[in-house]
């Protein structure tokens, strides 16, 4: 293990007076609830004021991108009942913050809600994904964090090219210490998740996702790092099955960790 | 029409677009063609670095994309009266203008001018749009021989196959496919391809001119598509690589054109924008070699005897729909397909139509109705990456649009009863549209939870879950939620 050599960081609170709604997403919070509590932790560390609104669910795109608009619709209105009170809402997820942001107001307008299409339209403006408000907002790269390991960034699709959060996570991870941060060949490309995608066209999903994986492992990293833990899952569902011993981990995750927690 | 008769071009396969499995079937055939895998992976690698390439090297690059897209909404916008004074400059020019409401009435006007003339072959520019109508079988029936002249479309006559891409119709194809093709075929239909020829790609298209070349100047009449239309002055655009479209517009006396309705222009000013962008975005080049444009009939020079034919084909049912009908903008420059990892795996022919890719998931449904299965799977073949969003000239809004289709495909499938998965949908709305809800479907997840334990999940013969875990391992449902986590948090915080 590679002994720290910098001083303790000291990047201070510049949350401070910021009163955060943690939006954790359906899928973290019932399969991988690291992520969330990674968030949350960090968020705290650097001055926060989190809470959790339990009205929240998930941002629908399952329903949606499976073309379900009127099914999705409960998830714009749980939506709005939980962080309308906010001006920060934060989520680990730059797939379900593009949604809401995209998906919410056109599903509004679809019921022919004009009301409902206002008021959404308010709420997901004020929806960040985590790196965007860490770098954006509260205007840190260097978040104190230590993470002493060979690793390598997916950044996954909807992060980039919906959300737009563009190398906002490579930042991040640069300022990590300890950290040795390889580049992922191909990273633009799909893993081939797709959410019902990966059920409808299993064959593709798992030839795209076989083929991430290779890149994955041509890195000799020990961990694959996502902003996504959905892509994860698929990724790493393939990686475990090969035994490859690459441990797939969220960016919230490794940007929680500090040397205290490392010692 | 000709009975019995023996065909006078090579036939496509047996199995004919219409006959095409579904998607995710037929996708999974062409997944184990492991050459045609390493053929495409290569081919679009290659051209998505030469589009890059040529593409940042424009400083306005992103301002030709929109104003290109802004001069398509524009068109799409006044299309009636486009078209009308490209009927009427046409018309002055010499060209006899014909309409088309269904690829019947396009195709039978083609055979009827053929007829008319007394030719019983034609020559044929590379045409997404007579593919789009099959016409050369058509014409085979009606004892028409329509040769293509561009070379990819020419392997991919010979070889008995179908078009795989809309600019690299051969792209499934290495080159000592090529060579058997060639080899085995051009001796039949013309000047065969010399003994002992190699696979070297200087020989493969010496044969494949002097085979084309006695084509060329013994053809009465040629068929064409178009890429654009200037409205304003009646003239027609073709871009090209290769010199054989060249050939077809200036040395047979007759001239068919077939184009789309969407693919008029107002002004040559307009023209200026695709120019610049069509070349880097297709096939990678600053400017592509040869660049057609004629405005009517020159008396003693090239064709005297022009017909255009404005083709609808169900692009109207495009226009008519406010969300789909920017596909309309598409100008088949193909870097969407070059850029698909679903295409760059499959290919084209698990598409089921001469469109594939990403614009062929949103124009075939389109263009056709949501009344076929194999239509209706087309948007779904997608992971929704919106890679080609970012990639289209045209600033086609792809994933919006693929959304809006698996929306009108759901809508047809459960309009006349209910389905297992509108079943399974309408019961997550449920848990999804409240925290409460969604608190209680977590007992069950983590129930499952404590009841597998840590092991992770393998394979297993179960519905939907399954297609997962056939290829992936999944660690058990975690059985404290992070709601639970934040309960003993809240509680944690408050003590200290």
């Amino acid at each position: 293990m590679t002994v720290p050599t910098a001083a303790p960081p000291t990047v201070g609170t510049p949350g401070l007076g910021k009163r955060v709604a943690l939006f954790a997403t359906c899928i973290n919070d019932t399969m991988m609830p690291g992520a969330p509590a990674a968030t949350v932790k960090l968020l705290e560390r650097l001055g926060c004021t989190v809470e959790f609104p339990r009205a929240q669910t998930c941002c629908g795109q399952i329903l949606t991108n499976t073309g379900y608009f009127t099914e999705a619709l409960g998830t714009v209105t749980s939506y709005v009942k939980a962080f309308s009170d906010y001006d920060y809402i934060v989520a680990p997820s730059g797939s379900c913050i593009a949604s809401v942001r995209h998906q919410h107001p056109m599903l509004a307008r679809h019921a022919g809600d004009a009301g409902l299409e206002k008021v959404s339209t308010e709420v997901v403006g004020r929806s960040y994904e985590l790196s965007e408000f860490l770098v954006d907002v509260l205007g840190v790269v260097d978040v104190g964090a230590y993470f002493p390991h060979r690793v390598t960034y997916h950044p996954s699709c909807h992060s980039v090219r919906l959300a737009k959060i563009g190398d906002r996570p490579y930042r991040l991870l640069e300022a990590v210490r300890g950290i040795d941060l390889v580049t992922l060949p191909h990273a633009d490309e799909c893993c081939g998740f797709g959410g019902t995608f990966s059920l409808k066209n299993p064959d593709v999903s798992v030839a795209m996702a076989s083929d991430k994986a290779r890149h994955v492992r041509s890195t000799n990293c020990e961990y694959l790092i996502g902003a996504d833990n959905a892509c994860l899952l698929n990724i790493g569902g393939i990686l475990d099955r090969q035994r490859s011993g690459i441990t797939t981990i969220h960016l919230a995750e490794v940007l929680a960790m500090t040397e205290k927690d490392a010692s | 029409m000709s009975t019995g008769a023996e065909r006078r071009t090579p036939a496509p396969p047996p199995a004919a677009w219409e006959t095409y499995p579904v998607f995710p079937k037929a996708a999974k055939i062409e997944l184990q063609l492991t050459e045609q895998r390493k053929n495409l992976r290569h081919a679009t690698g290659t051209i998505r670095a030469k589009r890059l390439d040529r593409a940042s090297e424009v400083p306005n690059w992103e301002d030709l994309r929109t104003a290109a897209a802004a001069i398509k909404d524009r068109v799409a916008r006044h299309l009636d009266e486009y078209l009308v004074e490209a009927e009427r400059t046409l018309t002055e020019a010499g060209v006899t203008v014909h309409w088309a409401s269904t690829a019947d009435e396009a195709n039978a006007i083609v055979a009827d001018i053929a007829v008319a003339k007394g030719v019983d072959e034609v020559v044929k520019i590379k045409s997404m749009v007579t593919q789009e109508l099959d016409l050369n079988e058509y014409l085979e029936k009606r004892g028409i021989a329509a040769w293509e002249t561009d070379l990819a479309e020419l392997i991919v006559q010979l070889g008995h196959d179908l078009p795989s891409h809309i600019l690299v119709p051969a792209i499934h194809r290495n080159r000592s496919e090529v060579r058997e093709i060639f080899v085995e075929e051009m001796g039949r239909y013309g000047t065969p391809a010399p003994e002992g020829i190699s696979d070297d790609p200087h020989e493969l298209t010496q044969a494949a001119r002097a085979h084309l070349r006695a084509k060329f100047l013994r053809a009465k009449m040629a068929v064409s598509g178009g890429n654009f239309i200037v409205a304003d002055t009646g003239t027609l655009v073709i871009v090209e690589s290769e010199g054989n479209g060249r050939m077809c517009l200036t040395l047979p006396e007759t001239l068919v054109s077939i184009v789309g309705i969407e693919k008029v222009l107002p002004t040559v000013e307009d023209l200026e924008v695709f120019l610049k962008l069509l070349p880097r975005s297709s096939t990678g080049e600053r400017m592509n070699p040869y660049t057609s444009m004629w405005s009517g009939v020159t008396p003693g020079d090239g064709p005297q005897d022009l017909h255009v034919i404005l083709l609808d084909n169900g692009r109207t049912r495009v226009l008519s729909d406010p969300t789909g009908r920017a596909a309309l903008r598409c100008i088949r420059c193909s870097a969407c397909l070059n850029i698909c990892p679903v295409y760059e795996r499959v290919g084209g022919h698990a598409y089921g139509s001469p469109y594939p890719g990403p614009i062929g998931a949103i124009l075939n449904p389109q263009l056709h109705g949501m009344g076929s299965e194999r239509d209706r799977a087309l948007p779904f073949a997608s992971t929704l990456c919106g890679a080609c969003n970012d990639v289209c000239l045209v600033r086609i809004p792809f994933t919006d649009i693929l959304v809006h289709l698996r929306h009108l495909a759901v809508e047809h499938k459960t309009a006349k009863h209910p389905t297992v998965e509108q079943g399974i949908m309408k019961t997550a709305a449920w848990v999804l549209s409240d925290g409460k809800h969604l608190e209680k479907a977590q007992l069950a997840t983590r129930a499952a939870g404590r009841v597998l334990g840590d092991r992770p999940l393998g394979p297993m013969p179960v519905p939907l879950a399954g297609r997962w875990l056939r290829a992936r391992d999944v660690d058990a449902p975690p059985t404290e939620t992070f709601r639970q986590w934040w309960k003993k948090h809240e509680q944690e915080r408050k003590e200290s």
